[in-house]
């Protein structure tokens, strides 16, 4: 973990994808890091809390994502250099900050990282493609495909950012966060935990109108000179794999981890087209890549998720090339990652070739479900033995026929819930939604529900959904799982425990408090060890008209220092 | 080398896949190789499958292994070897930990089911007590993997020298552990 912080240039040492950027963002000079767990981002907030001292950097997990977004605008305000990393529905989360904050653009360089999970490996909610918001924000996107690149767009997205007074975007795949390969070091420099300055520029920082329109035409200025600048970088990059100068009929573009795929892919089928590998995916290159198509007769587009590349290549096509032949979606899924051998696949019959790897051939469609032929099903994820949420379940299962009860469930180690032995969670969906879904079925059906949120979720999105279940009137159960940490994520600490990001002691915010703060007039705070007072309470708090609450407090068997 | 070396590790959370994973990428750079390797966090913890891929050589692209393109597949748990089979080809090599961690619910698959099933790709297949062996020999059968590997390199089942592996077990693993895995290194024959 220290080497991260080894000062030695030139120096090749084996890094993560996500400490690669975070050796970047080092190596640049970062002040300020902000983040909310999440993985497949969730090693940039666990490092920084190790290192933030020592690398003489402010850290903090926030309470969402959005308020880590405000958190690092508000620095960057002040002139500092930030970091703000999350996964991909954390910027769900955060893009009503992102939104405004790309029309105002920063004063310190920003960079936000946001990290994809195709295939969905610890993503309960939804498999999202961040590349949209390019068209929402405008923001410029940078798209590394390796540890070493991490770095290096880190580096650059910095730079771009301070020229151009703009947050920069890098968006990284699950493939690309949790892979490791040896990065080399350049020099990192002295950082002293320093102070910024706000200096006062209404005109700069308030959105107001008809400001905001103004913003709007500078920020779309901006990214056209990011745009001649994305043209000539060279990290836009054409290779030319063949020696001779016959020219290839077919070419390919792609970007992120499916580089990596393509050209293992050249090399097992022994192919050397030529390759325009894209850094940016937003402002694309365009006269690039109109120069790279205009003389092809074929183009075969690698990317993952939805083909917006592909789109976008389609529409220069049209102008430069329209009888260019466009292959993408029609030779690889929309859903879930691409696999090496997908990616051969689709070489091979661009070039008309058959290709079969092992003993299986798989034809992806477009809608294909993209995951690997198994013989043996993937075993589950189970709670721990021990853990405190067993006894609230056991609890519940003595009041109430399962059968008979609507179940909410939320995000972490309580989505497990769904799986057997335990099958109660009758919806899932986002954070906080646990809470703010049953007040509608409630109201909606009046059927007997029971909803458990996580402590980390309560205080994440969970907050504003119980103030509307008390003002409107609606009488769920509500279990709060509170195990003193965020468990599923890593036990990074969150606003219940009492300790910052950097391990300083901060005044812990009790959930009870809050409950009882926003109105609830049934609530108990219970140890499920007590299983009686547990069980006791859930049959008195069913059978309530108003909203009632149960604060399980246990923590974790993981959290040190219970 | 002339060819790179495709590795698949699986098992089940919580043994110890991941800093496996770290020991032999270092070792691998110790021999100055490209090294790649992916792995996953976060829900395939909890008990859950586990599975790592590294690749090293001259040039690595891919972190990902190609289906039907690993050279060697360690299995820290009997069962979860038979996920490994779509990275398996005729040449492939199948190390399994003969230990088995039930899956609630599930009939658990035994040695001869599962030995059928592999051989459908693969003949190469070595069986071994890991679990039983570091339980025996050093009192903790946690280090399997560290086993598994040591057996792979003095065997040659893997190119890269027990020095390196050795060296590199020492970098990664905390002093207060480093005894009982340099112990474990030293059972593998």
């Amino acid at each position: 973990m220290r080497e991260i912080l080894l000062n030695r240039p030139g120096k090749k040492i084996i890094l993560l994808g996500n400490e690669a950027i975070i050796r970047g963002a080092l190596e640049s000079g970062v002040n300020f890091v902000s983040t909310y767990p999440g993985t497949p981002a969730s090693e940039i907030g666990n490092v920084f809390s190790k290192i933030a001292k020592a690398a003489g950097v402010y850290f903090e997990f926030s309470t969402n994502e959005k308020v880590a977004l405000e958190a690092g605008a508000g620095a960057s305000f002040s002139g500092l250099k930030s970091l703000v990393a999350m996964k991909h529905f954390g910027l769900n989360v955060a893009s009503d900050a992102l939104m405004p904050l790309c029309y105002i653009g920063v004063e310190g360089e920003m960079v936000i990282l946001v990290a994809d999970d195709p295939s969905c490996w610890s993503s309960a909610q939804s498999e999202e493609n961040t590349r949209a918001f390019a068209y929402l924000a405008h923001i410029p996107i940078l798209e590394p495909s390796n540890p070493q690149e991490c770095k290096d767009f880190t580096k650059l997205a910095f730079k771009l950012s301070k020229k151009f007074k703009i947050p920069i975007m890098i968006r990284v795949t699950t493939r690309v966060s949790h892979q490791k390969c040896p990065v080399k070091l350049d020099k990192l420099p002295k950082i002293k935990r320093k102070l910024g300055k706000f200096i006062k520029n209404p005109e700069k920082f308030s959105t107001m109108p008809p400001r905001v329109l103004e913003m709007k035409r500078e920020l779309l200025e901006k990214i056209e000179k990011i745009k001649e600048f994305s043209e000539k970088s060279e990290i836009n990059l054409i290779e030319q794999l063949a020696t001779s100068n016959k020219r290839q009929e077919g070419g390919i573009v792609t970007s992120g981890i499916s580089y990596q795929y393509i050209m293992e892919a050249q090399k097992e089928l022994n192919l050397k087209l030529p390759v325009l590998k894209l850094a940016f995916f937003h402002p694309l290159p365009e006269k690039k890549i109109k120069k790279f198509i205009k003389n092809l007769k074929k183009v075969l587009i690698i990317e993952e998720l939805e083909g917006y590349l592909e789109k976008e290549i389609k529409a220069f096509a049209k102008d430069i090339n329209p009888k260019l032949q466009v292959f993408g979606k029609n030779l690889l899924s929309e859903i879930g990652e691409l696999h090496p051998e997908d990616v051969t696949f689709a070489l091979a019959r661009f070039v008309g070739r058959k290709y079969a790897s092992g003993d299986i051939f798989r034809y992806r469609s477009k809608y294909k479900i993209s995951t690997p032929d198994s013989v043996f099903q993937k075993r589950p994820p189970q709670l721990c033995p021990g853990c405190p949420y067993w006894l609230v379940l056991s609890a519940v299962n003595k009041v109430v026929d399962p059968k008979k009860v609507i179940f909410g469930g939320g995000i972490g180690c309580y989505m497990i819930f769904r799986l057997p032995p335990i099958e109660m969670q009758d919806y899932l969906s986002c954070m906080g939604s646990s809470i703010g879904i049953a007040h509608g079925i409630k109201k909606a059906s009046g059927q007997k529900l029971i909803t458990f949120i996580g402590d980390s979720s309560f205080f994440h999105a969970g907050i504003p959904a119980l103030i509307n279940a008390v003002v409107n009137k609606s009488n769920p159960l509500i279990i709060i799982l509170d195990n003193r940490t965020t468990a599923m994520t890593g036990h990074q600490p969150h606003p219940g425990v009492g300790k910052t990001g950097m391990g300083e002691k901060t005044r812990a915010i009790k959930i009870e408090d809050i409950v009882q703060a926003c109105g609830v007039k049934y609530f108990k705070v219970i140890d499920p060890i007590n299983q009686k007072e547990f069980i006791k309470t859930i049959k008195d708090f069913l059978k309530k008209k108003e909203v009632s609450v149960i604060v399980s407090k246990r923590p974790c068997l993981f959290v040190k220092n219970k | 080398m002339e060819k790179n070396f495709n590795l698949f590790i699986n098992g089940v959370g919580g043994q110890g896949i991941l800093t496996l994973l770290q020991i032999i990428a270092e070792a691998a750079l110790m021999e100055r190789y490209d090294v790649k390797t992916s792995e996953l966090h976060g829900l395939s913890q909890r008990g859950g499958s586990v599975e790592v891929h590294l690749r090293f050589g001259k040039t690595i692209y891919s972190p990902l292994v190609s289906q039907g393109g690993a050279d060697l597949i360690i299995s820290l748990e009997a069962q979860e070897s038979l996920r490994g089979c779509h990275f398996a080809s005729k040449e492939t090599i199948f190390l399994v930990n003969d230990f088995f961690i039930p899956i609630p619910n599930r009939k658990i698959k035994d040695k001869k089911e599962i030995l059928k099933e592999i051989k459908k790709f693969s003949q190469k297949i070595i069986f071994i007590p890991a679990s039983e062996i570091c339980q025996k020999g050093v009192g903790a059968k946690i280090t399997a993997g560290i086993f598994l590997l040591s057996y792979a390199s003095v065997n040659n089942l893997i190119p890269l020298k027990p020095h390196a592996i050795s060296k590199a077990i020492k970098k990664v693993i905390p002093k207060k552990y480093l005894d009982l895995n340099l112990k474990t290194f030293k059972l593998a024959k």
